[in-house]
Formats: C-alpha cells, sequence, structure tokens
C-alpha cells in the first residue's frame, strides 16, 4: 500500500531561477520553487519580501508597473507564462485581491461581467454561470434574492466572496489570493478560509497571508520567504505546512513562526 | 543668570487667560461678521440680476411670444420661436461632434499613457503637448474660438455661415472643458477596479469600457450638462460663425440664430429691450432647469451604486 502522504503531488505552477526588478531595485532573488496541483500554497514572510510581488507575477500584473522587469521562467501546466497573452493567461489564473474589489455594478453583473468579455452572451447561460459561481463561493443563499443590488452594498465578508465568485466566473485553474481575509473581521475570515478548503478540490491555490495561523490552519503547503541584506526576498524553506510549523528546518523559519520577528 | 531673564521676558509676555480668551472670541466674531457680510452682498446681487431680468422679462412671456418666429427690423417685432429650435439644434450638433472626441482624448491620456506621462520620448511629449494646449484653451476668450471658426469653417472650408460652422466652432470652445471634466472623472476610478477587471482576463478596451467608464459616469455627464449650458450661453463664437438669420434652419448649411445671440441683437440693433430682457428670463430659467437636472441624476447614479 502507498503511503498516501508521502506521494508528491503533480506540479501545477513551477518557477525557476525567477528575479525582479523594480526599476534597480531587486524585489525577487532566484526563486525556484514548485507548486502543486489542487493543494493551497501558502505564502508567508515578513512586510516587503516580496510575497504579494511573487504571487502577482503569476498573472503578470506586475506588468502593469512600467519599470518592471523580470528574469526566469514561470511554467503553467508546461508552457512559460511570458509566452502566453496575459489576457489568455490571467483567464487561466485568477485573482482575488486584498481589499474587496467589487465593481460598481449589480451582484449580477458584478459576476456576468468576466464570462461577458470572454464572448458568451446568452443570458440563460450567464444567469446559470452567475448562480454557479456563487454556490461555489458559498454566497447564493444570502444574495439570490438581491441579485439586482449593487455589490457595493454586501458587507465586507460578502464582498470578498463575490469577489471569489467573480474570479470562479470565467473558469480559471489557479486561483491567487492577496491576504484575502486580512480586511475582514474573524467571523468572515473562518468562512473565507472554510471556502478555500473547498475549492482546491477544482482549484489550485496560492494564498499570500499575513496571519501564520491562517497558513497553519488552511494550507497544505508553505513557503516562507524572507528579505536577504540587500532587501531583495528571497525563499527561506518550503514544505509541507505540518513540516513547516512543527519542524523547520531553517532557523529563521523557526523564529519567525514562533513569533520573534516579522 | 542669562537663562533667567530670557524666562522673565517669556512670562511678561503671557496675557491673562481670560481675557485673551475673550479677545480671540472678539476676533473670531469679526471673521464671522466679514464672511457672512461677503455671502449676502454676493448673493443679493446675483439674485438682484436673476430677479431683475425674469420680473422684467415675463411681462413679455406669453404663448405667442414662445411660438411666433421674430420679424427682423428695428423695433424687433415678434417672438422667439425659431431661436428656440436653433439653441437646440447647435447644442444637439456640438454635443454630437465635442463629445465623442473629448472623451475619446481623456481616455487616450489617462487610459493609455498615463506611463508617459512627465517622459521623454514621442508619446511622452505628446501627451504633455495636449495637456498644456487643453488649459490654454480653457481660458482663451471665446471670441478667439468665433474667429479661428469664421477662418477656417465659415471662409476657408466654405462653410458659410451656418449650423455646421457654428457647430465645430462650439465644439473647439467645449472640448477644453469635456475634456479636463472627464480626465479628472477617470483619474477618481480607483485602480482596484482596473486591476479587478484585467485580474478577470479582459482587454484594456473591455477594462475601460465596461469598467472605468460606466464608473466615470457622473463626471463625465456633468461636464457634457456644463457644455450644455456653455453652448446655451455662448454669444460671441456663433455670432460671428451662426450668421444671424431669424428663419429655422433648413439644413447643416443654413444660417440660424440661438437665443443668446437673439438677445444680443435684440440689445444692440433694435428698440425692444423689454423683449431682450425677455428671451433672456427664458435662458436663465433654462440654465436654472438644467443645473437642477444635473444635481438630481448625479445623486440617482450614486445612490444606486454605492448601494446605500
Amino acid at each position: 500500500m502507498i503511503d498516501n502522504n508521502n506521494v508528491i503531488p503533480q506540479t501545477k505552477i513551477s518557477v525557476e531561477n525567477f528575479n525582479l526588478f523594480y526599476g534597480k531595485f531587486q524585489a525577487l532573488d532566484k526563486i525556484t520553487i514548485d507548486i502543486p496541483v489542487n493543494q493551497i500554497t501558502a505564502i508567508i514572510g515578513p512586510s516587503g519580501c516580496g510575497k504579494s510581488t511573487f504571487i502577482r507575477s503569476f498573472n503578470r500584473m506586475n506588468e502593469l508597473i512600467p519599470s518592471v522587469r523580470t528574469e526566469g521562467h514561470i511554467i503553467l501546466d508546461g508552457k512559460n507564462i511570458f509566452d502566453i497573452d496575459p489576457v489568455e493567461l490571467r483567464k487561466q489564473v485568477g485573482m482575488v485581491f486584498q481589499r474587496p474589489n467589487p465593481f460598481p455594478k449589480t451582484i449580477f453583473e458584478n459576476i456576468a461581467f468576466g464570462p461577458r468579455a470572454h464572448g458568451i452572451r446568452d443570458h440563460r447561460i450567464l444567469e446559470e454561470i452567475v448562480e454557479k459561481s456563487l454556490r461555489q463561493a458559498a454566497l447564493w443563499d444570502e444574495v439570490k434574492d438581491t441579485l439586482n443590488k449593487s455589490g457595493l452594498a454586501l458587507s465586507g465578508g460578502q464582498q470578498q466572496r463575490l469577489c471569489i465568485a467573480r474570479a470562479l466566473a470565467v473558469e480559471p485553474e489557479v486561483i491567487l489570493m492577496d491576504e484575502p481575509a486580512s480586511a475582514l473581521d474573524p467571523i468572515a475570515t473562518l468562512k473565507i478560509e472554510e471556502l478555500i478548503e473547498q475549492l482546491k478540490e477544482k482549484y489550485t491555490i496560492v494564498i499570500v497571508t499575513h496571519n501564520m495561523q491562517q497558513a497553519a490552519r488552511a494550507s497544505d503547503f508553505t513557503l516562507f520567504f524572507n528579505m536577504a541584506e540587500n532587501r531583495a526576498g528571497y525563499l527561506v524553506e518550503s514544505g509541507k505546512t505540518t513540516d513547516i510549523f512543527t519542524n523547520p528546518k531553517n532557523e529563521l523559519t523557526e523564529q519567525y513562526i514562533s513569533g520573534r520577528f516579522g | 543668570m542669562i537663562k533667567d531673564i530670557s524666562l522673565e521676558k517669556k512670562q511678561s509676555r503671557i496675557v491673562d487667560p481670560a481675557k485673551n480668551l475673550h479677545q480671540r472670541q472678539f476676533t473670531q466674531k469679526i471673521a464671522f461678521a466679514f464672511i457672512w457680510l461677503a455671502g449676502i452682498i454676493a448673493i443679493a446681487a446675483l439674485l438682484f440680476i436673476v430677479g431683475y431680468v425674469v420680473a422684467n422679462g415675463f411681462k413679455v412671456i406669453n404663448l405667442e411670444f414662445l411660438t411666433t418666429r421674430p420679424a427682423g427690423g428695428v423695433s424687433g417685432k415678434g417672438g422667439i420661436s425659431t431661436t428656440i429650435v436653433t439653441t437646440i439644434y447647435l447644442v444637439i450638433l456640438t454635443i454630437a461632434i465635442a463629445a465623442p472626441l473629448g472623451i475619446g482624448t481623456a481616455v487616450f491620456m489617462v487610459e493609455y499613457t498615463t506611463e508617459y506621462a512627465g517622459k521623454k520620448g514621442l508619446v511622452g511629449y505628446l501627451i504633455n503637448l495636449i495637456r498644456t494646449s487643453v488649459e490654454i484653451l480653457a481660458g482663451v476668450p471665446s471670441i478667439i474660438f468665433g474667429l479661428f471658426g469664421f477662418a477656417v469653417f465659415v471662409s476657408y472650408m466654405k462653410l458659410k455661415f451656418s449650423l455646421l460652422s457654428a457647430g465645430l466652432s462650439g465644439a473647439c470652445l467645449v472640448l477644453p472643458l469635456i475634456i479636463r471634466t472627464t480626465e479628472e472623472a477617470l483619474l477618481t476610478v480607483p485602480k482596484s477596479y482596473r486591476e479587478g477587471s484585467l485580474a478577470l482576463g479582459t482587454t484594456k478596451w473591455q477594462m475601460v469600457f465596461g469598467v472605468v467608464l460606466p464608473s466615470a459616469l457622473p463626471g463625465i455627464i456633468t461636464g457634457i450638462v456644463l457644455s450644455v449650458g456653455r453652448v446655451i450661453a455662448e454669444t460671441a463664437v456663433f455670432w460671428v460663425t451662426l450668421g444671424g438669420s431669424y428663419r429655422l434652419p433648413q439644413n447643416l448649411l443654413s444660417s440660424g440664430r440661438t437665443m443668446a445671440l437673439h438677445v444680443y441683437m435684440l440689445a444692440s440693433e433694435t428698440t425692444a429691450f423689454d423683449k431682450a430682457l425677455g428671451t433672456s428670463a427664458i435662458l436663465i430659467v433654462i440654465i436654472i432647469l438644467l443645473n437642477l437636472a444635473i444635481n438630481i441624476s448625479s445623486k440617482q447614479f450614486s445612490k444606486k451604486f454605492s448601494g446605500k
């Protein structure tokens, strides 16, 4: 019998020797890591160590900043993402932001916006997508009667689940989450964590978090980032979340998770 | 010992706290009185102008005045029907030319070239040139737009004194206004909306058209309504591009006369000063209604989308 715990999961995203510069400042230094498919990978580390910059590389959002330059490869399903059109890439790699950012549109239009942009015009199909996405985001029961109300009228936690539903509606394979619960209260945070746990069945999830307990509770793998002396972010240690939190190999990791810096 | 002397000096400067408070309160009262007075004088002056024009103007306003066309002549006989219609035609034509151009320019400057602003190179140079031109044009006296329109549209392009010449010149006049208000409206759209849209795999154009422009719409509409007011109130530009015919314009190349132009002509070329006031009164009422419309529509709009 195979011990399931030791099976190495398939790789979804493979990062090879990845460097990122803002102008002359190096923000990421030679990152090499494999992100496993259908797992939750948490990225932890002190402020300014490049966690957000790192996951924003996966959907090439960093390129919106004119001075950004990258080196190295990020391979998604065997294809270098820098050879994929960013518009096409971002359909496969969805993103949820730190602060809920619903559009000033109705709940329905918030979710239908993505699929419509990708060419779905049939209103019945759009209705199905909206319902399916809201159910997946555990928001349907709360908003099914108010789909024509503004998305901005929802509470913070609901807004964030709306944003998750909006990301799901374009059927991505990977979902990037940049501290998705940091602007929310504890109960809303728990709901988001439960939701993320359910989503991993279908999606590969990469989540940046400031909250150590959140990483420990809600993730399968953990990457610990830190700043080098030149202030470039680098990967200190990676592994199964249980290993990182119970038996860190690196002294810095141990210090960070026990709250002695960061 | 030096220290002690300075301390003494300081202490001697401190006044009795109660007296000091009284003095400060008194200063405040004087300042308030002055501010109130300034406000009251300004508002009274405005109300007097509007009141005088409306009260005197309404003496000549009746259905006949509104529905007959001006008869011409030194006595200024007739009503203002054709000038109302011409004003509406000209507003529609001017906005139809200026709005797409102005909104397009603002979108270009804000959404497509922000990263180039202030930088060297052709695009950066172009952007700075447009920004500076818009700022300068916004402060140019309107008669200069009129002279430009006369030279280019009326004479050079041989469009004659016509609705088209006036519409094109009017568009030049309101373009800076539309560009600036649209630019400001676009700049208030949060970055998070743009990122949210792009992260869904939309193209930049889908982002602009689907998220940014709708969010900026209240501001853009305000700019357009202000432009409508500007066209309604403008005299100088149309004096040298629209001609002054009091007949109803038959096509784009017909001459015509707007209400504001009619006021000018009545006052300067006829003895019918009461009719000039009557036309002015109607103009003022229209502009007040327009402003009300902006306020109501922008409030409704923000209510709808803030969800409160």
